[in-house]
């Protein structure tokens, strides 16, 4: 890495949904921001640049990821801020918004505050906070949004935990309304899953564990919509994972409730068989579905129903995923992956190129109301390079994450980030 | 055979008829006045129970005591998150003991396969949670096919709590390889429609319509604790569905074997009068469980020495 305060990359295919732009083109960056760009055409006025040469390369804005765990403070053996930050510019992310769900809880602004600054002074990416709905994520008192929301929180979840109270939950997105917050759903019967470690159906039997029915998320994606058609508020749905939760939003959606929703990587690759043989490394919440619920999760992006795809990248130690499976920890470390993954779905004719970096930029970006996520000239030069052809076994040893747990190990990956470019930085990997 | 006995999806019916066969050879060691032979003499067999049990851990024991092997007996924490000591550390220290056979039993389901997976010495699955208990199955084959003498075409019947038993998992696996028709009974709660997918297994609430002709009869023992989770709303009414009265055993065939893991929750899953009665083989299924487990053991031991060899 080294500073390029002047950088001029040619041979550049880039993709760039904000300006519905997808073409060869050529890109000036001076001083950290998108000097020109300049479509099918040769930049004149370059001299003195260095030169990067993209030829065979994707050129996208960097990307935003709406949903990741940077576990610090308080699990700092699972990831710091530090390393999940690298590990997002490694996966081509140069936005993280991080879930409150660490120790403390990021519930007033004094973590918010904390968060921000070791951000801003070991970040590599930008950070932005997303704060608590209620105090210790317990479910019962509202936490200082508004308070959070002045010292930079980005946006409101119990993420990890749902909020089990109906009564609770409206009064969040009634008080949220007040301030154009939005607020982020965990949607789980905590009742209906309670002990469950992976989907519930046949092979859960077979393997004698006990489920999580699809039903528990779609009975609180329900209840979550219906609160916030009722409050007026608006409401976005994290990891949606089965087929009835793509056809609940679907239909909010079409009557005009304020509702948008993610998937991750994870629920359109993967099915439940990736737990065979006890993989604790496939074990995640809400748990890998089946076949069925994979499709209806891709027809859901194609259609438009879920809006974009986060990591929830969830880091956890080795020691802690080596443990029996029903105690060990929920989660897949995401960031690396995700965008080689997402590239499937373009080969696979699910999204078309644009359709899928649209949902990993701009429109994660417009749901947070960020400026980020474009190549628009003046915009900070947050880029990803990607090289659609390069090919590879995934060794999870090689992921920057402190979390190695990945249900990818060993899978060959087609696709890779080469470079990312943050703060004028330029990171070749 | 295999390194390993984890379960009896993984067995084919071949594996699981060898290991009748040698059970047969060793239930009649178990006759004689001298009860022990020298098979297994040097070998270390541990017992590393991470979940209470008696019975099983005895029968492994005395199995293992038949076979000349020295036997050692190890509780573990019932859950990693619990005490210091991680779950393959524990099962590490207990190899380097000198450990040829490890006999695993876990309140988890698949901690036998993850153990396996980081292990040079055999593991035996003595029960893990609610997937599988491979040693009872073959018992409950052994015990059939002694009566029986035959599998195929065997009507038989298993009642009872089929979500959470791993006895019915591994006989349900066991006892198709084998050619019987099995039919399942117990409330809908405790017997969800996924069975139905299982090709050639029939599903019955009515415990009577399910009873009818049936050649074997398996009772599974009721977890108490299961009402106050809401699967039935009470022992009584339970009993009264789906207990073993000597009134439903009627609608059986009359040579039917009345069968039972242990241990039994009499009036509750089954009447006295049938748990002792003439159909009943109960107590006899425990003298095979040494029969099946020596046989167990001795066929690991085989596979490791030939791969040696």
């Amino acid at each position: 890495m080294r500073l390029h305060n002047h950088l001029h990359i040619i041979n550049a295919y880039v993709i760039d949904p904000s300006q519905d732009f997808e073409g060869r083109a050529e890109l000036l960056i001076e001083d950290g921001k998108i000097k020109t760009l300049a479509a099918g055409e040769k930049i004149k006025n370059a001299k003195g640049a260095e030169v990067f040469d993209a030829e065979g390369m994707y050129v996208l804005p960097g990307l935003i990821d709406m949903h990741t765990h940077l576990r610090e403070p308080g699990f700092e053996h699972k990831e710091t801020i530090r390393t999940g930050t690298l590990a997002a510019l490694k996966g081509g992310f140069t936005t993280v918004c991080a879930m409150p769900n660490t120790n403390p809880v990021n519930d007033n602004a004094g973590i918010t505050e904390f968060i921000l600054k070791k951000a801003e002074r070991e970040g590599n990416a930008n950070v932005l906070p997303i704060g608590a709905i209620t105090k210790g994520q317990k479910g019962e008192e509202l936490a200082e949004m508004y308070m959070m929301l002045s010292a930079g929180c980005i946006a409101f979840s119990d993420d990890g935990n749902p909020v089990a109270s109906s009564l609770t939950m409206r009064r969040a997105l009634e008080y949220a309304r007040g301030f154009h917050a939005l607020i982020i759903s965990h949607s789980e019967d905590p009742r209906l899953s309670e002990g469950g470690v992976m989907n519930e159906g046949f092979l859960s039997i077979s393997m004698g564990l006990k489920g999580v029915p699809s039903v528990s998320e779609e009975v609180f994606i329900y209840r979550d919509i219906a609160l916030a058609e009722y409050t007026g508020a608006k409401i976005h749905i994290a990891h949606v994972s089965t087929e009835g939760s793509v056809r609940i939003i679907r239909q909010a959606k079409e009557r005009g409730v304020h509702v948008t929703a993610e998937t991750c990587p994870h629920y359109f690759s993967l099915t439940e068989d990736a737990v065979a043989g006890y993989n604790t490394n496939a074990k995640v919440n809400p748990p890998l579905r089946s076949e069925k619920d994979v499709e209806a999760i891709k027809e859901g992006l194609r259609d438009g129903t879920i809006d974009l795809i986060a990591t929830d990248h969830a880091p956890h130690s080795l020691e802690e995923k080596t443990r029996e499976f029903d105690n060990a920890p929920f989660g897949i470390s995401g960031l690396e992956t995700a965008l080689p993954l997402g590239m499937e779905l373009v080969r696979g004719g699910v999204l078309s190129l644009k359709d899928l970096v649209s949902k990993l930029t701009i429109q994660p970006a417009k749901i947070l109301q960020i400026s980020k996520g474009s190549l628009r000239e003046g915009a900070d030069a947050e880029l990803c390079v990607f090289d659609p052809d390069k090919e590879y076994v995934l060794d999870p040893a090689a992921l920057l994450s402190r979390g190695k747990n990945t249900p990818f190990a060993g899978h060959r990956m087609k696709g890779a980030v080469v470079a990312t470019i943050f703060k004028g930085n330029l990171f070749k990997w | 055979m295999r390194k390993d006995l984890l379960g009896m999806k993984e067995m084919t019916s071949e594996e699981i008829m060898l290991l009748l066969k040698t059970a047969s050879s060793f239930k009649d060691v178990l006759k004689r006045d001298i009860k022990k032979v020298p098979t297994l003499r040097g070998r270390t067999v541990v017992n590393l129970f991470f979940e209470p049990s008696t019975r099983t851990r005895t029968s492994f024991e005395l199995a293992a005591k038949r076979l000349s092997t020295d036997v050692i007996n190890f509780s573990g924490p019932s859950s990693s998150i619990l005490k210091g000591e991680s779950l393959l550390d524990t099962a590490l220290t207990v190899e380097a003991l000198g450990a040829d056979i490890i006999i695993i039993r876990h309140s988890s389901s698949g901690v036998p396969h993850m153990l396996a997976g980081h292990l040079r010495a055999s593991v035996i699955n003595a029960g893990d949670g609610t997937n599988e208990h491979p040693t009872q199955a073959l018992l409950d084959a052994f015990t059939i096919l002694e009566k029986k003498e035959r599998t195929e075409g065997l009507k038989m019947v298993i009642v009872g709590d089929i979500l959470h038993s791993r006895v019915a998992k591994s006989n349900i696996y066991c006892l198709m390889k084998l050619g019987v028709e099995l039919r399942l009974i117990g409330p809908s709660t405790l017997l969800p429609p996924a069975f139905e997918e299982i090709p050639g297994v029939k599903v019955f609430s009515d415990m009577e319509e399910g009873l009818k002709d049936a050649d074997v009869i398996m009772m599974l023992r009721l977890q108490l604790e299961r009402q106050g989770k809401g699967f039935f709303p009470t022992t009584e009414e339970y009993f009264r569905e789906w207990g073993l009265t000597k009134k439903k055993l009627a609608l059986a065939r009359p040579d039917a074997i009345v069968m039972h893991p242990g241990p039994m929750n009499r009036g509750i899953e089954i009447a006295s009068e049938v748990a002792d009665g003439t159909n009943s083989v109960i107590l006899e299924q425990v003298t095979n469980g040494l029969a099946v487990r020596m046989a167990v053991m001795y066929h690991l031991e085989q596979a490791k020495g030939e791969k040696r060899g």
